[in-house]
């Protein structure tokens, strides 16, 4: 049993004017980011073994009070991510150390997750940042060698997420998602020759969060012969 | 019992009404694994006390357990009890440090002499920022090896080995990653497969739970577990066991109960009864196997069938003179006959009992020819009590009062009314390849009905490795 009071509340950030939670901005934990990530190398980097893009930007979380992840709808959710929070938040591909404009700035992070799952909880954590009531902003570049049709992108994540491969919706995870490699997959895509960007917000009330990303092909193989990058 | 009673009245309306809930209050959350002891089965949830039951249907609010915390389980290994709980975590308010704790006690009974409980000490237990929370915790004992799992959502499911002896953590053993997104875990060992259970979904919201209980296996008790399909659990993977059904929702902390002779029934609690006000409930249902997965099964629903044989696949019916259905058989041959086909009429009751003999009639199996003899309707009965998960329930011809009964000699026959007696109630459980076995309440030995002929029926020892003694319920 999760015994998150949280959890079982209606949710209530959606109506209240709720403050940022302080309370739960835990102090950033001695190791740091070490445990799941290590700053993104200066070479392209291949999927894993499976196929998972463990390369990303990711941008320290920005406040969106939820106290349960039950009221994670679709309509809540698209609604959510798909407001703009920072200017060029669907256009721009930021580089490792950019802060977004605003009253609070927030900095992105060119990192690579050690495992198969890009654990965004640990990485607040890590940070001293706040974990629970955030959203999560997520982008890498997929170097294609040719053009390939037919591929799905493959994802997993805690809580709900939405992704967009070169600027098109290409998956929506809604509900109180636990995550599961392949949870939901897009209906057939084409990666260009070159460079292909994919975007991807997750957001969570309490608990955990994390997700993991790959691609198939048309045999529902993952796709290795990529590279990864942030600029 | 409000609800069994409805099912009853209902019940010659509807087909296929509910009759799994058990009787009595049996109010629980995080229910651990039934333990037997001193005659009576006991269950332990969050928080103190727990469930006491003597027979397994009808659940009353008893049994001690000091210590407190979330989500115990229990084992019996040599004369001891195993208890293990969880003290702190939980995620309540964010917290995520906990303690695993193990305490021992040679009676479930506060009754007994024997009762009294000795604390063991922690066994497992998470520092608030790693990726583990450790409740939920879940025994195994194999092969003289004594494991447990623990964890929520909060991170990792992980796996430690206990001494059997002492339940105290095996000096040097170091917890193992075995999943991920579970909780409220299970283990199970069978034909040399470690199976890990545990929920997907979320708890505690009532009717809005999704709570479901899923698996993967692994030939090794520390994995790496994975589902049919080949998803590692350390990847989200878990196939499906069982899911919420009609009014029940949010099943979760499944505990096996192995009753023997190929028979095998799950407890859980259900996050929400619709009928007893969206209350979290203990639940006991049978447990499948199929292609060396456990499945959910369900007892047999209130409704009408054939009751066939899995031996010759005759049909159980009233010993008595065929009845024509008036036909022309050289219809059969003919050319069509012109204008519009009109359909034929069933075989009515009235035109099937013209020729059945009052007082007690036989039973066999025959061709199932879809004739009123054949038809069954099987109901719950209410003010009978049950059993370990299923109520007794009466067998009638469909549209009369004619009940299948054991008489005096041993032998099953029909009685022309139902009287309630306990040879006119029958125990119907589900086997662990989904088809039942029908035993008379209050058998002095497990007599079962057996086809001990392709034709021939009687009262006699089920055996397991046999088909004889294994019925399935058709639609009439």
């Amino acid at each position: 049993m999760l015994r998150t009071g949280l959890r079982m509340l209606p949710m209530l950030g959606a109506c209240l004017a709720v403050p940022a939670f302080s309370a739960d901005t835990p102090a950033a934990t001695a190791q740091g980011l070490s445990p799941f990530f290590e700053p993104a190398g200066p070479t392209p980097k291949a999927p894993d073994a499976d196929g998972f893009l463990q390369r990303w930007l990711l941008l320290e979380p920005i406040l969106k009070p939820n106290r349960s992840n039950a009221g994670f709808t679709g309509t809540y959710v698209r609604a959510a991510l798909t407001q703009e929070y920072f200017p060029g938040q669907f256009k721009v591909v930021p580089r490792d150390g950019d802060k977004t404009k605003g009253k609070d700035p927030l900095q992105w992070h060119a990192l690579d997750a050690k495992l198969f799952d890009v654990k965004l909880f640990n990485f607040a954590q890590g940070l001293g940042k706040p974990t629970y009531g955030v959203i999560f902003w997520a982008v890498t570049i997929v170097n294609s060698p040719r053009e390939m049709e037919n591929v799905r992108l493959a994802v997993g994540s805690n809580s709900a997420s939405m992704w967009w491969v070169n600027g098109k919706e290409a998956a929506g995870l809604f509900g109180d998602r636990r995550m599961v490699m392949d949870d939901v997959v897009s209906r057939p895509l084409t990666l260009h020759k070159g460079k292909n960007i994919i975007r991807g917000a997750v957001i969570n009330g309490p608990g955990l969060s994390d997700f993991c990303v790959r691609f198939l092909d048309a045999d529902g193989q993952p796709i290795r012969d990529v590279t990864l990058s942030t600029k | 019992m409000k609800y069994l009673a409805a099912a009853i009245l209902l019940s010659g309306l509807l087909s296929g009404t509910a009759s799994a809930q058990l009787a009595g209050e049996p109010f629980i959350h995080d229910p651990s694994t039934l333990g037997y002891s001193d005659g009576k089965y006991y269950t332990f949830g969050t928080g103190r006390g727990g469930l006491v039951s003597q027979d397994g249907w009808t659940w009353h609010a008893g049994g001690e357990r000091p210590g407190g915390g979330v989500a115990p389980d229990i084992i019996k290994i040599g004369d001891r009890y195993y208890v293990a709980y969880a003290v702190g975590g939980g995620g309540m308010n964010g917290g995520h440090a906990s303690n695993v704790k193990v305490m021992w006690t040679k009676s479930l009974d506060p009754k007994s002499p024997d009762f009294g409980y000795h604390d063991v000490g922690v066994v497992a237990s998470s520092n608030g920022t790693e990726d583990c929370d450790a409740i939920d915790p879940a025994f195994l004992y194999a092969d003289g090896r004594l494991w447990l799992s623990y964890g929520t959502y909060f991170g990792y499911i992980r796996m430690v080995e206990l001494d059997p002896k002492t339940g105290q953590r095996v000096a040097g053993n170091e917890p193992v990653d075995v999943a991920i997104d579970m909780e409220a875990t299970a283990l199970l060992y069978r034909d040399g497969w470690y199976y890990l259970l545990g929920t997907h979904g979320t708890c505690c919201d009532g009717p809005n739970s999704s709570y479901n209980i899923r698996v993967g296996r692994s030939r090794n008790p520390t994995g790496p577990f994975t589902d049919h399909m080949g998803v590692p659990l350390l990847k989200g993977g878990g196939k499906l066991v069982i899911a919420g059904r009609g009014r029940t929702f949010g099943p979760g902390h499944f505990g096996l109960v192995d009753l023997g002779n190929d028979m095998q029934k799950f407890s859980m609690h259900y996050e929400s009864d619709m009928d007893r006000a969206g209350r979290s409930v203990l639940a006991i249902e049978p447990l499948l196997w199929k292609d060396g997965w456990p499945v959910g099964g369900e007892n047999v629903k209130a409704g009408t069938y054939e009751i066939q044989s899995e031996r010759s696949g005759g049909a159980l019916e009233l010993d008595v003179d065929f009845v024509r259905i008036d036909f022309d058989f050289r219809r059969a041959f003919g050319p069509p006959p012109p204008g519009p086909l009109t359909p034929l009429p069933d075989q009515t009751l009235a035109q099937d009992m013209a020729v059945w003999p009052s007082g007690q009639i036989k039973v066999d199996l025959g061709d199932y020819m879809i004739r009123p003899h054949q038809k069954w309707t099987i109901t719950p009965v209410a003010e009978a009590g049950g059993y370990m998960g299923s109520p007794y329930y009466k067998i009638i011809i469909a549209g009369t009062d004619r009940a299948l009964a054991a008489n005096a000699d041993g032998e099953v026959v029909t009685a022309p009314t139902f009287s309630g007696a306990p040879e006119q109630l029958w125990r119907i459980d589900q086997l662990t390849d989904g088809t039942y076995r029908i035993t008379p309440k209050g058998a002095k030995e497990p007599l079962a009905l057996v086809a001990v002929g392709a034709s021939t029926v009687s009262l006699t020892k089920f055996d397991p490795a046999s088909d004889a003694g294994r019925w399935t319920f058709k639609a009439p």
